[in-house]
């Protein structure tokens, strides 16, 4: 038999290299480890909370260092990079049609915006911030 | 205004060649050929055949992006061949076999992996009422249409498997093509398969081996949007999930 | 040789090779089906078509109009009772076709939609925008897959009939990734491998269509019939011959010569009718042969549109709009942007008529049954006769449909009283098959290239079997395709290698061509009369006396085919005028 089909193998580790977007992609998935990172803080915070007020006090001073202040605005910075780009293809995973027409974009990735907003100020109102 | 289009000029080409019986290793080798500005990739590589090496091998047939037969790697990105207008490529263009999938010769790549998924999705009407020619037709309303219609463009040129890391790294999963295809017929009103291409899709190398790069939907050349069919379904399942563990005395 | 047994070969797995699998596969499912294609089935050409298929369904239509446009379309050279039949069986398949899920166009009430084609007295074309074939083709494969019994040959080149005691019992076929050859021992074998339209220059075909099936049913002894009717379709672009559907007019687009005149008017099709309101049966929606050949005569008079391509016409759409040209012909605005740069949106489209469709082919009845007992054929390869002398648009997509099922039905008959063959006498027509194969493998002695040869063919088929002939120029391409099939004894493979060797295929495709070549300019320098697509300048004229019958061609090894001729079956419609004057309508 004078097949022979030549396989081309995909390296695991720098497949990303090949093409721009898949760099993208990539940069995106890294960013979610901040955002890993900060969810893991938060929960030692909760932790520390039901422990007393005085485990509570020395777990924030803990956090007022440059870093941790840099490290924080970073992982905000990316969670709201996730948020708006996973808002953005929302139209793609839920479209709506009305009859004929699809509802633009914008009324439906709108749509997750104006929730999302909602529900961050009734968790702010809740938490006493207002 | 037209004579822009026939312009000629030298185009040098970078093609991968592969001949099991001749070189084990594929192997870029360099063409230079006279071209016209209004010409398509294939058409170059029509020329060549033609003029200077019978022997390039590659599958084209209806030279109208329509066949799905002349898919390939050009500068990297899958393509059809009569898709890629020379004029949008001023450099060298390099020319290989369609990504992640094994090379049969030049640039033809061995397609049977995608055929059998697409066989094992059930890409066809299973009928929510049977029904006979006499019958007449079923009743599709223009909105009904609609719904599936776009995923019913796919011509299975296998650009976006070639376009898919997961398929790549992870060459069981069924791709995007193969379940825009299911997802066409789960979203047809003449339709009652679902529960059977669920059983498929709705699976570990389904739709939940797909982490949404897509790139399937950036080179689709029809406008399918595989990664919008990929994450409709991955929607639904999880609704079905919820409804059946959570609120399981509502009916699907 | 590897032996595959089977119950029914099929070559050719576009729309009449697939909807012959599944007929076979639903009505006698005990059958073992072969399904053999040089591509993979959703590749074949049927995808390409692009405007529709013609079937009554609509309460203003009836089956006597249907009739009546097919066989004045044909200018009397169809069958009438294969149009009857034709005719009532259309709406069943398309509407067979929409249980299997086929995406056709819709009305608000959700019935089918249709849309106007040319030579149509009524809209009865049912379309899935501008992509028809293309769904069609789809369609079909994808139903196809859920029948185990139909074992698909994926990649299998053919290329002979096995005949013996005159039965047709099989076939040999190369499986092209390992350059093997195999024999298929079949009790029947359909043949449904499309059209030849590539053995002219310029063409709407698709590389596949090469008259493979056409050829291997003539070698076999089949007769070719009609053959020198051979369709242009008025517009394809200039560069590519791309198909730009006729659904262009049908939906309201206009043909204009360089002075920007609608010259249709002026060659029996007028009187003008108003912009964006097309008349059926009339101007723009005309039938090819006719529209084509009137391009001809502006280009004659100087009044084509001068092109780096030659003359051309402007197709102008922009009136409708780009709404309707987005829903109706978005495929139609892809090409001409892709290919010629020109948005139809915003400009007018230069065109030019362009090889399209072979009326001819393999002779069969009216059950789809060839003149060798246990071969078949349906599709474009093959001449029932429903097109006479000019297909009507939207009829040949209905016809694979139609004579596939009824190739598979009669194919099923035939293998429950088929005896099996004589296994040495097959055994050996095998060999004979492959030892022909080798020769031209082991061939060293030769100057001619395929590429070579190729480009002579197809000029001299061009210049002297176009849209009009005469006696000198069809018996020049006769010699010369003549000269082309002994030189062809000559052509040397630079490939000499096993895997995917498209030389080889190249070479026997274009073997193939030539002796469709052949069929179509002798049969065409026999017909001294002009009659739809057969236009000769020396013989204006229809001719009912002498040529109100099919031309019958029959192989003659390297001569040329020796033609006789056979009756056309009427029944209820004698020849008369074929009127597409909008004046009394």
């Amino acid at each position: 038999m004078s097949r022979y089909p030549y396989v081309r193998e995909v390296s695991p580790t720098t497949w990303y290299f090949r093409a721009p977007r898949y760099m993208r992609y990539m940069t995106r998935e890294v960013t979610s480890i901040f955002i890993g990172i900060f969810t893991v803080i938060m929960l030692v915070g909760l932790s520390r909370l039901s422990e007393g007020q005085a485990p509570y006090e020395d777990f924030l001073a803990a956090l007022n260092n440059p870093f941790s202040v840099i490290f924080l605005f970073l992982a905000l910075a990316f969670a709201l990079y996730n948020s708006f780009t996973w808002f953005n293809v929302a139209p793609k995973a839920m479209p709506i049609q009305v009859g004929e027409e699809l509802m633009p974009d914008i009324v439906v990735a709108g749509g997750h915006y104006i929730l999302w907003a909602i529900l961050s100020v009734v968790i702010l109102i809740w938490a006493g911030i207002f | 205004m037209m004579d822009v289009r026939v312009a000629e000029r030298q185009t040098d080409l970078e093609i991968l060649r592969y001949n099991p019986e001749i070189a084990g290793e594929p192997k870029l080798e360099r063409y230079t050929v006279p071209t016209k500005t209004e010409w398509c990739v294939l058409d170059a590589l029509n020329y060549l055949k033609d003029n200077v090496d019978p022997t390039l091998t590659y599958r084209w047939s209806c030279h109208m992006q329509v066949c799905g037969s002349c898919g390939m790697m050009i500068n990297g990105e899958p393509k059809l061949a009569c898709k890629a207008m020379l004029r949008d490529y001023p450099g060298v263009i390099r020319i290989e076999p369609l990504a992640h999938f094994p090379v049969e010769r030049d640039l033809v790549a061995v397609a049977d992996d995608f055929l059998a998924k697409l066989k094992r999705v059930k890409p066809y009407l299973i009928p929510l009422e049977k029904r006979l020619p006499e019958d007449g037709e079923y009743r599709q309303t223009p909105a009904q249409l609609k719904r599936y219609r776009q995923f019913a463009m796919c011509i299975n040129c296998m650009l976006c498997y070639a376009a898919c890391p997961e398929y790549g790294l992870h060459p069981k999963f069924i791709g995007p093509a193969a379940i825009s295809l299911a997802h066409r017929y789960n979203r047809d009103s003449r339709d009652g398969g679902r529960d059977e291409r669920q059983e498929e899709i709705a699976t570990a190398e389904g739709v939940w081996e797909c982490t949404f790069v897509g790139a399937c939907s950036e080179v689709c050349p029809k406008h399918v949007d595989p990664a919008a069919a990929l994450q409709q379904v991955k929607v639904a399942s999880t609704v079905d999930w919820y409804l059946e563990h959570f609120m399981s005395w509502v009916q699907k | 040789m590897e032996t595959i047994q089977t119950d029914v070969a099929i070559i050719g797995a576009g729309g009449a090779g697939l909807r012959a699998a599944i007929a076979l596969a639903e009505e006698s499912p005990n059958l073992k089906i072969s399904l053999i294609s040089k591509v993979y089935p959703m590749r074949s050409h049927t995808c390409a078509a692009e405007g529709g298929a013609a079937g009554v369904v609509k309460p203003d239509d009836s089956f006597d109009q249907h009739f009546h446009d097919t066989v004045g379309g044909g200018d009397w050279l169809c069958d009438q009772d294969a149009v009857e039949y034709f005719i009532h069986e259309a709406p069943k398949e398309l509407t067979q076709l929409e249980h299997w899920g086929c995406p056709w166009n819709r009305e608000a009430d959700g019935s089918v939609a249709v849309r106007p084609f040319g030579g149509m007295k009524i809209k009865r074309t049912w379309f899935a925008a501008d992509k028809s074939g293309f769904h069609i083709l789809h369609t079909l494969f994808q139903t196809s897959l859920q029948f185990p019994q139909i074992e698909r040959y994926d990649e299998y080149f053919a290329t002979d009939l096995l005949v013996d005691d005159g039965r047709c019992r099989g076939l040999t076929a190369i499986e092209m990734r390992s350059g093997q050859m195999r024999r298929f021992n079949a009790r029947a074998v359909i043949i449904a491998g499309g059209g030849a339209g590539r053995m002219f220059r310029f063409n709407t075909n698709g590389a596949i269509k090469t008259g493979d099936g056409m050829a291997m049913a003539y070698r076999a002894g089949a007769a070719l019939k009609d053959m020198e009717f051979v369709q242009y379709h008025p517009t394809g672009l200039p560069n590519t011959g791309t198909l730009l559907t006729e659904a262009c007019r049908g939906e309201g687009g206009v043909l204009l010569n360089k002075n920007n005149y609608r010259f249709l008017q002026d060659y029996g099709m007028g009187p003008e009718t108003p912009l964006g309101k097309p008349v059926l049966k009339t101007m723009e929606l005309g039938p090819r042969d006719r529209v084509s050949q009137s391009a001809w005569h502006e280009f004659q008079k100087g009044n084509g549109v001068k092109t780096p391509w030659g003359d051309c016409i402007w197709l102008d759409m922009r009136h409708l709009g780009e709404k309707k040209i987005n829903e109706r012909l978005p495929f139609v605005r892809d090409i001409c942007i892709s290919y010629l740069g020109i948005d139809p949106v915003t400009d007018m489209v230069p065109i030019r008529p362009v090889v399209h469709y072979m009326m001819g082919g393999i002779h069969t009845d009216i059950n789809a049954a060839s003149s060798v007992p246990g071969l078949f054929a349906a599709g474009e390869c093959a001449c029932v006769s429903i097109n006479g002398a000019n297909r009507l648009g939207s009829n040949s997509l209905v016809e694979t449909l139609v004579f596939g099922r009824r190739a598979a039905l009669s194919a099923a008959a035939y293998v429950s009283g088929a005896k099996t063959g004589n296994e040495a006498a097959l055994s050996a027509r095998a060999d004979e098959a492959q030892a022909r194969l080798r020769e031209l493998f082991m061939r060293n002695d030769g100057d001619e290239t395929v590429a070579g040869l190729r480009r002579e063919m197809t000029d001299t088929m061009e210049e002297g079997a176009g849209i009009y002939r005469t006696q000198e120029g069809l018996s020049r391409t006769c010699d010369k395709i003549s000269e082309l099939r002994r030189r062809y004894r000559n052509v040397v493979l630079t490939d000499k290698t096993n895997v995917y060797n498209t030389d080889l295929f190249n070479t026997l495709e274009l073997g193939n061509l030539l002796d469709c070549a052949e069929a179509v300019a002798v049969s065409g320098r026999e017909r001294k009369e002009s009659r739809g697509a057969h236009q000769r300048l020396d013989f204006v004229g229809r001719d009912d006396v002498n040529y109100l019958k099919h031309s019958m061609a029959h192989y003659n090894g390297l001569e040329p085919p020796a033609v006789d001729y056979l009756d056309v079956v009427i029944t209820k419609s004698q020849p008369g005028v074929r009127d597409y004057s909008g004046a009394k309508k």
